[in-house]
């Protein structure tokens, strides 16, 4: 067994994961250009350089765990299984989007897939996630709240209000800050005062660590032992990941506030192609096997943008729709 | 020294002496409990002012509502004459009228009760068994029955399961229902509220509690953003079932950050449904049928009103339909629209009203958002003329829209302006006199109706 695969995964459910990685980074590259074409409007977050986080959790749950984000979220919808059809879809503001067309990049939801969103306002899904976590425990179901939040959020009031709360009423959740060392234009370093992030959780008394957000593997064998910690002690457990964002804030920022070098320097541990090239030298997966996967996912990436393009705009009548039920 | 009935609460009239601690005769000392009183909130305990002996106690224990001040027991203070028991009760305060002036109010008071049996009458419901409770038991009964009825609801906020409620609203339900369905929350409304939407999206029904309204502003971004606009961003995807519930409006001498009416605020939201009952029967009927809406509700409550009693129901299938208004008062020549404590104002300038030989349709909105436009319509329609009284700020308020969809919808039958009789655009004041001034009074609605109706 390989000393970086504790968790015994098989090689068919490594090339999984990894195509799961891909599938995001194609998406999200189609995303930015046909944002440039102006074929997707508004804000637009991308998830390239944070794969492994989304993937690595993705690895520890239960299909009936539930996870919620902030609008960076277009990995994790797809991680969580829906259709990248319908998630495109919404990027161009269609009808058969996830949403119908209503929600945009920063709303989308699944509640088949247990994804409780897309939200758009820095902080505010962490109060949520608490509480669907209320709702596993209430009900007596065996689930766990994921709940993930940007190095931003970690200084927003409503946070620690939700920290204390799911300590104190001992929640099953889990909290994971993906650091990506800009909230916006403004490094961590000019936004928080104090040590490291996760910190900040331990004095309400939840437990927590610091892991390599860029390496799937790390980010796995963390989030497994997080998941057996919360199951064990039916308290909630903070993962901070070490992670970067390669390209702006949204599609609108020129990124003058952080370096080319540095930029570069992140992209010599991107994610995606580290974790190929441990599937390729340490797990011996073939490569022609890799490049099958690569090329069905290009291959469907067409299809996906083509859906989305296709699709119409929604019905005028949609406009009054769904505002109550 | 006379040991008078304190005042215990802001709201506090009345109280209960539950019972005497001490006897006659007894030496007490600075800080002994002579006492248990029943406030309109809680039971407290009454402590010696001073050292001394009690002399004489002068109302039984178990006497109910007696007034503040009145003398409940006289103390022989060491060293002090013995004072006589005086005949005429305490000089209290000054008296100030409802117009804000040192004179006492002469207001008749028109019961809300007796209006509400007239318009029962009136229709065709069924035969409801009623007993006379006041607005708290009510909300406490509609909280009870449909957390009874559906094990998803629960409820959660300040001091609402040990303490029994901040305003007894949520009294004996802890008890009842134990403490994973009744939570005290830390004081963390930004937080406790986001946790209950969350609960609401994965299926629950919260009852959110705040202790006043006005805490909800900690938590608006909650209600706005994730509660109000999820259904429709989600394409239908995610509901939210939750009921945000607590006193709104100004209280009694609270002061600005603690008296002000958000109905203006909540109303303005798309996807909120805003509920403000005005009386007991109304507020269980629309309570039960906010906590079984599938939509998040802001359910405004009031202070004031909370020790009105009123008929309610005691079935557990009685359920008020949302957005619907009471007419409970049928009359002719004006229509008076108000809700929640503006409607007790209006029923204070009736008799005044009634003195200029206008006979008024008074309406009680009940439901702000969605609204009874049916209603409203026709009765102006009939009366064509309109007052609305409403607590909140005059300016861009929820009055100012109504007007305007009166005007838009009734144009042709209006015969004078419309006036709208609002609270005064200055945070609220703390002295009395500028209290009143500040809210809707008797003189101002009736001025508006003799306005409209071209009375000098």
């Amino acid at each position: 067994m390989n000393k970086k695969n504790k968790n015994n995964f098989t090689n068919d459910q490594l090339l999984k994961f990894y195509e799961k990685m891909f599938l995001i980074r194609k998406f999200e590259e189609k995303a930015a250009q046909l944002y440039g074409a102006g074929k997707i409007g508004g804000f637009c977050h991308l998830y390239i350089g944070q794969e492994a986080v989304v993937i690595g959790i993705l690895s520890s749950i239960n299909s009936e765990d539930t996870v919620i984000t902030a609008y960076r979220d277009h990995g994790h919808i797809l991680a969580r299984g829906v259709d990248p059809k319908l998630v495109m879809s919404e990027l161009t503001g269609r009808k058969d989007g996830i949403s119908k067309g209503k929600g945009g990049s920063m709303h989308m939801f699944s509640k088949a897939n247990r994804f409780y969103g897309g939200h758009g306002i820095v902080g505010a899904q962490v109060p949520l996630g608490v509480g669907i976590g209320f709702a596993h425990k209430y009900r007596n179901e065996k689930k766990i709240s994921r709940v993930y939040l940007g190095d931003g959020a970690m200084s927003n009031g409503q946070v620690f209000e939700a920290f204390n709360l799911a300590s104190l009423w001992e929640l099953p959740v889990l909290f994971i800050i993906e650091n990506n060392k800009y909230g916006m234009g403004t490094s961590i370093g000019r936004s928080a005062a104090g040590g490291e992030l996760y910190e900040r959780a331990t004095v309400f008394g939840i437990k927590g660590e610091k892991v390599d957000g860029m390496n799937f593997f790390n980010v796995s064998e963390s989030a497994i032992r997080a998941r057996e910690y919360i199951e064990k002690n039916s308290k909630p457990y903070i993962i901070e990941m070490d992670t970067y964002r390669f390209r702006g804030h949204s599609m609108s920022d020129p990124g003058l506030y952080r370096t080319k070098d540095e930029v570069n320097k992140m992209k010599e541990i991107d994610p995606v192609l580290m974790m190929k090239e441990t599937l390729l030298n340490d797990y011996k997966i073939q490569e022609e096997s890799i490049k099958n996967v690569e090329s069905d996912i290009k291959k469907q990436i067409k299809d996906v943008e083509k859906f989305s393009l296709e699709s119409p705009l929604p019905d005028l009548k949609e406009l009054y729709t769904e505002v109550y039920l | 020294m006379k040991i008078l009935l304190p005042a215990l609460s802001p709201t506090m009239e009345t109280g209960n002496l539950v019972k005497w601690l001490v006897k006659e005769g007894d030496s007490v000392v600075s800080g002994d409990i002579l006492a248990e009183i029943e406030t309109d909130k809680a039971t407290m305990e009454l402590e010696s002012p001073d050292d001394g002996k009690v002399e004489k106690i002068l109302v039984k224990e178990g006497t109910e509502n007696i007034s503040v001040n009145t003398e409940i027991a006289l103390l022989r203070v060491d060293g002090e004459e013995i004072e006589e028991i005086s005949e005429k009760p305490i000089e209290k305060s000054p008296q100030v009228s409802s117009n804000g002036s040192e004179q006492p109010a002469t207001e008749v008071k028109i019961s809300m009760n007796s209006l509400l049996n007239q318009t029962k009458e009136n229709s065709d419901e069924k035969n409801w068994s009623e007993k006379e409770i006041s607005m708290r038991e009510a909300l406490n009964k509609a909280i009870e029955e449909e957390m009874e009825y559906d094990k998803d609801v629960f409820l959660l906020g300040e001091e609402v399961a040990e303490y029994d409620g901040a305003y007894k609203v949520t009294q004996g339900l802890l008890d009842k229902f134990g403490s994973k369905r009744v939570l005290d929350t830390p004081i963390s409304e930004h937080g406790f509220t986001g946790l209950a939407i969350g609960a609401a999206m994965a299926g629950l029904k919260p009852i959110c509690e705040f202790m006043t309204f006005n805490f909800s502003m900690q938590a608006i971004d909650q209600i706005v953003n994730s509660a109000a606009k999820s259904l429709y961003m989600s394409g239908g995807e995610i509901n939210v079932p939750i009921v945000f519930r607590g006193p709104n409006g100004a209280a009694a001498r609270v002061g600005a950050q603690h008296s002000q009416c958000f109905v203006s605020w909540f109303s303005h939201i798309p996807g909120l449904i805003v509920i403000a009952p005005s009386n007991a029967r109304d507020a269980k009927g629309l309570l039960k049928s906010s906590i079984r809406n599938p939509n998040p509700v802001v359910f405004l409550e009031h202070e004031l009103l909370y020790k009105e009693k009123t008929n309610v129901p005691e079935e557990n299938d009685f359920l008020i339909p949302i957005g619907k208004g009471n007419l409970i008062k049928e009359g002719k020549d004006v229509t008076i629209i108000g809700f929640s404590m503006s409607v007790q104002r209006i029923l204070n300038a009736l008799p005044s009203i009634e003195k200029l030989g206008v006979s008024p349709d008074i309406i009680d909105l009940r439901s702000i958002k969605p609204l009874d436009e049916e209603l409203i319509y026709n009765s102006v329609k009939k009366t064509n003329r309109v007052v609305i009284v409403e607590d909140g700020f005059g300016n861009t308020s929820f009055g100012s829209h109504l007007s305007y969809l009166i005007q838009s919808n009734c144009f042709d039958f209006l015969d004078s302006e419309i006036i709208k009789v609002s609270g005064k655009d200055v945070p609220m004041p703390y002295a009395e006199n500028l209290e009143k001034l500040a809210l809707p009074n008797t003189d101002e609605i009736v001025s508006a109706v003799k306005k409209v109706s071209y009375i000098n």
